[in-house]
Formats: C-alpha cells, sequence, structure tokens
C-alpha cells in the first residue's frame, strides 16, 4: 500500500492491523461494530467468536502470554465494552500486552445517554496502560500505531481504543505513520552500567544469595540469562506465581515458588538470605507475607524496568532500571563463578526435610495426584489455570521448565480466567497440548467457551479438580472461621459431562485414583476440547500456608491447624 | 510535609481526569492543583500541591511518569524558586468599614477590583502564606465568598522545568 489511497475508517482500521501482523482477533461483534465487522468479513485475519465478551479479553491474554505478541480483542458499546473490563484489569496487573477495541455510539451522541453508550475510556482510565476515544478518523493510523507500540514495549500491558461508530465510515487518506512520537513515553531498557557494578560487587560479597524471579523474567525472554546468572553464583532460584517456568523446576537449583502457598525451603531461604537479587517480580503481599518480617538482614537488587516498582512495598538498596534480559547480560560480564558453599547446603537440607507433601495413599483422587500425572504424561505442555486451590496445586506439583508455559491470572486473581486463556494460548499455539487445570467453581464461571472451543476447532482439555467448593474460600473458613461453610458449597453443579457433551465436547468423569491416567490418556488422545470431572476430596487443603498477616517463614505445614 | 510538583503535559481532553484519577486511586492528597496551557500550545502545565512525605512523593512522581500524557515531573523546592496564588475575596464592607479595609488592601497591596453597596471585591496575588494572612484579617468584616487560582510555581534564574 505504498500509494495514498482514500478509505473508510474500518478499512483503516482492518489495514491498520494488517500493517501490525494482526493473525487473530478474538470478539463479540454489536451495532457499534458493524462497519469494522463488515470489513473483517472480507479480511484475513482470522475471528473467533466468543460467547461473552470477558472470554474475548483472557482470550487474547492467554495468547499474548503464550506467544509474546500483542493480544486483540474487540467488542462493541456499552455492555460489550464493559464486559471487556475484567479482562483489561487482569491483563493490566499481570503486565500482558493486549490492545482491546470497543464500538461507540457517533461522536456526535457521545454524553447524551445514548443506546448502548458507556465511557469505557474513562471506566478503564487506572486498568490501562493507555487508552484512546479516536474522534477523528483521521486520529486512526496514528492511534493504531501508538496502541500496538504502547501495549508491547517497556512494562507491557493492555491499550484500549474506542471507535465512534461515524469514525469508522468516515474517509480519510490513508497512510501509516513510519514514526512515533511520544515526548511521555521513552522506557528505559538499558541498565545504569554504574548500578550493575554496585550490584556485581554485592552479589560477590553475598554469603547466601537469593535469586528471586518474576513475571518480567518471562516478558524479557531473559530465562537464559537467569540460568547462567544462578548456575555462576550457585544462587538458588525462587520464582513468584508468574515467574513460573522462567528457571526450570527440575533444576537443583530451583526453591520452587515463594510466598503464601510457596515451598517452604524458598520461604526460608528468602528470609535468611543476606542479598536478594529481585528480577522483574515485584514484592507482592501474596509473596513477601508481613513486610517486617520479611528478609530481616537482607540487601535487596532491585531490576525491574518500571522504575515505579522499585521500593514501593521492599525498599531496594541497589536499584537498576532497566529491561531484564539486557542488564542481567552485562552483571554476567561482571560477576566471578562462586563455589557451592554452606548456604547451599543448608537450602538442601532444608529440601529434604520439608518436601512438598499430600497423602498419596488415599483411596480417594488427591487434586495434587491428579496434577502430577498430568505433569508425567505430558510435562511438556501449556498449563493455564483458573484462581485458587487449582492454581495454587497447579503451580506446586507441575514442574516447568520453559517460560511461557504457565499461564495464570496472578495479580487480579480472576476465576474463570483459565479456560478462555487456554482458548487463546491454543490459537498462538496450535501444536502445544494446552491444558487448564480447573476448579468447578471457576470452571463454571466461563463454561459457555465450551462453544467458541467446539466450532472453532480448538481442542483445549479442561481437568476440574471438582471438590464441590469454592475450594479456597472454604479452605479459609476452615482455617479461619471455624467451618463455617457460608455460600461456598457448590454441589448442586452441572454434570460435567454432560455440559461438555451437549456443546459436542468430549466428557470423562474419573471418580477412583486408578482411572486418573487412563482418563488423562483418553484425553490426549481425543482431537476434540475435553473436560475431564475429578471427583477429588472435597476438603483438601493447599499446603504449606502462610496465614495472613504472618511473616513467610510462618508456615502451617500439611494437615496443620491454626 | 508539602510538595510542589510542576508537572508537564499533552494539552489533550482527558489529560486532567488522568492525572487526578492517579492521586485518587493511589491514596494521594492534592492540596491544590493550577493548570494552564505552557509557551507551547501543545503542552498545559500543572502545578500540583501534595501532600506526604518523602516516600509518597517518590511514587507520585513515578506514578505520574508512567502517564503517556505526562512529558515531564519537576519537584520545585521552595529555596529555588518562586511562588504566586490570585484570590478574588468579596468582603462586606458597609459604610463604617470601608476605609478600614481599603488600607488592608492597600498594606498587601492588593487591588479593589469591584465596589458594591455593602461590598468590595479584593484581589490579591502573592505567596500562599500571604494570601492566608490578609485573609485572616478581613474574615472580621465578613468574607461572603472567595476564589482561590491554587499555587503556581517557577524555578528562579536560567533553570527552567520544560521538556528537554
Amino acid at each position: 500500500m505504498s500509494k495514498k489511497q482514500k478509505m473508510s475508517g474500518a478499512e483503516t482500521f482492518v489495514e491498520c492491523l494488517n500493517k501490525e501482523h494482526v493473525e487473530v482477533i478474538f470478539g463479540l461483534p454489536g451495532g457499534a461494530v458493524l462497519p469494522v465487522y463488515d470489513e473483517l468479513y472480507d479480511s484475513d485475519i482470522r475471528h473467533i467468536l466468543v460467547r461473552h465478551e470477558q472470554a474475548a479479553a483472557h482470550a487474547a491474554d492467554g495468547y499474548a502470554r503464550a506467544t509474546g505478541r500483542v493480544g486483540v480483542c474487540m467488542a462493541t458499546s456499552g455492555p460489550g465494552a464493559t464486559n471487556l473490563v475484567t479482562g483489561l484489569a487482569n491483563a493490566y496487573m499481570d503486565s500482558v500486552p493486549m490492545v482491546a477495541f470497543t464500538g461507540q455510539v457517533p461522536t456526535t451522541m457521545i454524553g447524551n445517554d445514548a443506546f448502548q453508550e458507556a465511557n469505557i475510556t474513562g471506566i478503564t482510565l487506572p486498568i490501562t496502560k493507555h487508552n484512546y476515544l479516536v474522534k477523528d478518523a483521521k486520529m486512526l493510523p496514528n492511534i493504531m500505531r501508538e496502541a500496538f507500540y504502547i501495549a508491547s514495549t517497556g512494562r507491557p500491558g493492555p491499550v484500549l481504543v474506542d471507535l465512534p461508530k461515524d469514525v469508522q465510515t468516515e474517509e480519510i487518506t490513508f497512510e501509516y505513520p513510519k514514526n512515533i512520537k511520544l515526548r511521555g513515553y521513552k522506557p528505559t531498557s538499558k541498565g545504569h552500567p554504574l548500578q550493575i557494578k554496585r550490584a556485581a560487587k554485592a552479589i560477590m560479597e553475598a554469603e547466601r544469595p537469593i535469586i528471586y524471579a518474576g513475571g518480567g523474567v518471562v516478558i524479557s525472554g531473559a530465562h537464559a540469562e537467569l540460568l547462567a546468572l544462578a548456575e555462576t553464583l550457585m544462587a538458588p532460584v525462587t520464582t513468584t506465581l508468574l515467574g513460573i517456568g522462567a528457571f526450570p523446576g527440575t533444576h537443583p537449583l530451583s526453591l520452587g515458588m515463594v510466598g503464601m502457598h510457596g515451598t517452604k525451603y524458598a520461604n526460608y531461604a528468602m528470609t535468611e538470605s543476606d542479598l536478594i537479587i529481585a528480577v522483574g517480580a515485584r514484592f507482592d503481599d501474596r509473596v513477601t507475607g508481613r513486610l517486617d518480617g520479611f528478609a530481616p538482614n537482607a540487601k535487596v537488587i532491585h531490576i525491574d524496568i518500571d522504575a515505579a516498582e522499585i521500593s514501593k512495598n521492599v525498599a531496594a538498596h541497589i536499584p537498576i532500571v532497566g529491561d531484564a534480559k539486557n542488564i542481567l547480560t552485562e552483571l554476567i560480564k561482571e560477576i566471578k563463578r562462586k563455589p557451592k558453599s554452606k548456604w547451599n547446603e543448608k537450602i538442601e537440607k532444608w529440601q529434604k526435610e520439608f518436601p512438598l507433601e499430600y497423602d498419596r495413599k488415599s483411596k480417594e483422587i488427591k487434586p495434587q495426584y491428579v496434577v502430577e500425572q498430568i505433569y508425567d504424561m505430558c510435562p511438556d505442555a501449556i498449563i493455564t489455570t483458573e484462581v485458587g486451590q487449582n492454581q495454587m496445586w497447579a503451580a506446586q506439583y507441575f514442574k516447568y521448565t520453559k517460560p511461557r508455559t504457565f499461564i495464570t491470572s496472578g495479580g487480579l486473581g480472576t476465576m474463570g480466567y483459565g479456560f478462555p486463556a487456554a482458548i487463546g494460548a491454543k490459537v498462538g499455539c496450535p501444536d502445544k497440548t494446552v491444558i487448564d487445570i480447573a476448579g468447578d467453581g471457576s470452571f463454571q464461571m466461563n463454561s459457555q467457551e465450551l462453544a467458541t472451543a467446539v466450532i472453532n476447532d480448538i481442542p483445549v482439555k479442561v481437568a476440574i479438580l471438582n471438590n464441590k467448593f469454592l475450594g479456597m474460600v472454604r479452605q479459609w473458613q476452615e482455617l479461619f472461621y471455624d467451618k463455617r461453610y457460608s455460600a461456598t458449597r457448590l454441589d448442586t453443579s452441572p454434570d460435567f459431562t454432560k455440559l461438555a457433551e451437549a456443546y459436542g465436547a468430549l466428557g470423562i468423569e474419573v471418580t477412583k485414583p486408578g482411572e486418573v491416567r487412563d482418563a488423562i490418556k483418553e484425553a490426549l488422545a481425543s482431537d476434540k476440547p475435553v473436560v475431564i470431572d475429578f471427583k477429588v476430596t472435597p476438603e483438601e487443603n493447599v499446603f504449606p500456608m502462610v496465614p495472613a498477616g504472618a511473616a513467610i517463614n510462618e508456615v502451617i505445614d500439611y494437615g496443620g491447624k491454626i | 510535609m508539602k510538595h510542589t510538583l510542576s508537572v508537564l503535559v499533552e494539552n489533550k481532553s482527558g489529560v486532567l481526569a488522568r492525572v487526578s484519577g492517579l492521586f485518587s486511586r493511589r491514596g494521594f492528597n492534592i492540596d491544590s492543583l493550577a493548570v494552564g496551557v505552557t509557551e507551547n500550545p501543545e503542552i498545559s502545565r500543572m502545578t500540583i500541591v501534595v501532600e506526604g512525605d518523602d516516600r509518597i512523593l517518590e511514587q507520585v512522581i513515578k506514578q505520574l511518569n508512567k502517564l503517556i500524557d505526562v512529558i515531564k515531573v519537576s519537584d520545585i523546592k521552595p529555596e529555588s524558586s518562586i511562588d504566586r496564588e490570585l484570590a478574588l475575596i468579596k468582603v462586606e464592607a458597609g459604610p463604617k468599614e470601608r476605609s478600614e479595609v481599603m488600607q488592608i488592601a492597600d498594606i498587601f497591596r492588593a487591588k479593589i477590583i469591584d465596589v458594591g453597596t455593602k461590598t468590595f471585591v479584593i484581589e490579591i496575588t502573592g505567596d500562599v502564606s500571604k494570601i492566608n494572612a490578609m485573609t485572616d484579617l478581613l474574615r472580621r468584616f465578613g468574607i461572603k465568598e472567595m476564589v482561590r487560582t491554587g499555587k503556581v510555581s517557577m524555578l528562579r534564574g536560567i533553570k527552567a522545568a520544560r521538556e528537554e
């Protein structure tokens, strides 16, 4: 498209998507986006029709996390747009590159409480990295270019573009901008050399270092550098929930996840360390526990691309702002190999003493057992999760060895995320096995997407750890509210096998531990979307657990009570 | 402690909402906020007075910098800056009080810009403490209405809090 030519706003929109190499949109049409959908009808861009807009946002999010590319979703004005809100907040909290498009009433009607009008740019102001209301089609090419640029650079995040209907039909002369002029947006990517030198010095002096890796390592693609850093220093590595996969879970230096449901040895190591090397992590309250009990003797090196995360929760002694991959590359040049130390031995002792445990001899299906069998039978799968107990067991009992293979709603904790995210991940990575480890509560929040998966031939597998409860809330009620199970019983759930079949998916019910592996095998062999309903121990709890308000070394062990 | 921030922003609709929304959702308190266009018509300047310790101030500045439409944030220190505020004060001034009110206005180098049968409107410009001092003095006559612009600040000398 070298020559300038006249186009409508909707044509411009599709042309811009082509320029940004968008291959798929997750969406649901409506009156205010009709011109755009009319253009998409002739376009090569794949459109996946969801059954609820929230799923469009989560699918775009899952696609982005699995591939590293920008996920795109679309909805109409008003209720369509507001249905995206949870998905946007979710992507914002977890720094997911996403661009959401919404229809809007014509510019002449904005502010008049027109039919299906909602001030979506106002509503999403605090939950997007940036947003735009396109008031003039001439602004559209610039805005489209900026939206994808902002979403995918620096600390990534969702950007929303609101498209009034008259802007979609207005004729303009199309020209895609070569350059972006954003004087207020210049993300730092290179770390300050002096700070890197200071960090290297502190690292070489440290006796009990620990690497604390977050989602930033995955986003930056710094996993190889992280591995090199850890092996050079013989430093143990613990990750946040979103950092899972940034470091191989099978590596001898891996301590697994830290924090509320982290391993005991990760929490002990964090508490006793004299130097925390934080990479792309933000010291979330689920990680730190009570702040004054958090790693009381540790210096903190904090590497993050977002300056606002530095010293927000935990004071950093040596902050380095920039891209994790760049900084780790430079940092490795400044450090020397360290031998195995007493610190390593101490941690190995903890690892032997406090392994993750559950009742392996039980006659009931234990949810942890299900996750272990899934890992055993397809260790290379992409796992998505819902939120709650299922999420924690999926984090604890599956050993992730590669980045972008564990996809979960961390910051916002959105139930109903995992299934649509699995659909998005499978669309982005069609050759991979994608499994949503779900709970019976969470799955019902977006189970209507079985239609999307079946009709679009997206064969994701859903493993429901069905305990007939809102499990994590029930666990808190058991431990902290005298087992008063207020509003957490789900014993009136539908028959998930029949539900799957009603949509044309395969449903498998599993009631005995001996049937678990056969069911997984059958699910993997099927070319359809599959729902496996594992009837697990209803009142199983997630351990270890750090109660709210406790320090992270104040751990309740398996079977423990308050 | 009060801090004055000079914030350069894109002169676009919605920017004020982005900035003020950020303050409210992060729990920062705005003492005053003044906005106007700069020497460049595409850029506006906000002078924001914010209450908080150094830790809060650091977060405010970093969070402001994250907004795409914020071009630059400068922390204006009182020792290296001049600041002014303008206030319009409608004060009750009957025949008996007139001369005294005029004298007070004169001492503060304020102007009387409107005269009614029972009121004066006084325009005063100065730093915040000067305006506070005068309003304290006028209070006993009865202040019927007051409008203040909020503080605006500028660095002394050749230094400028502008886009580089």
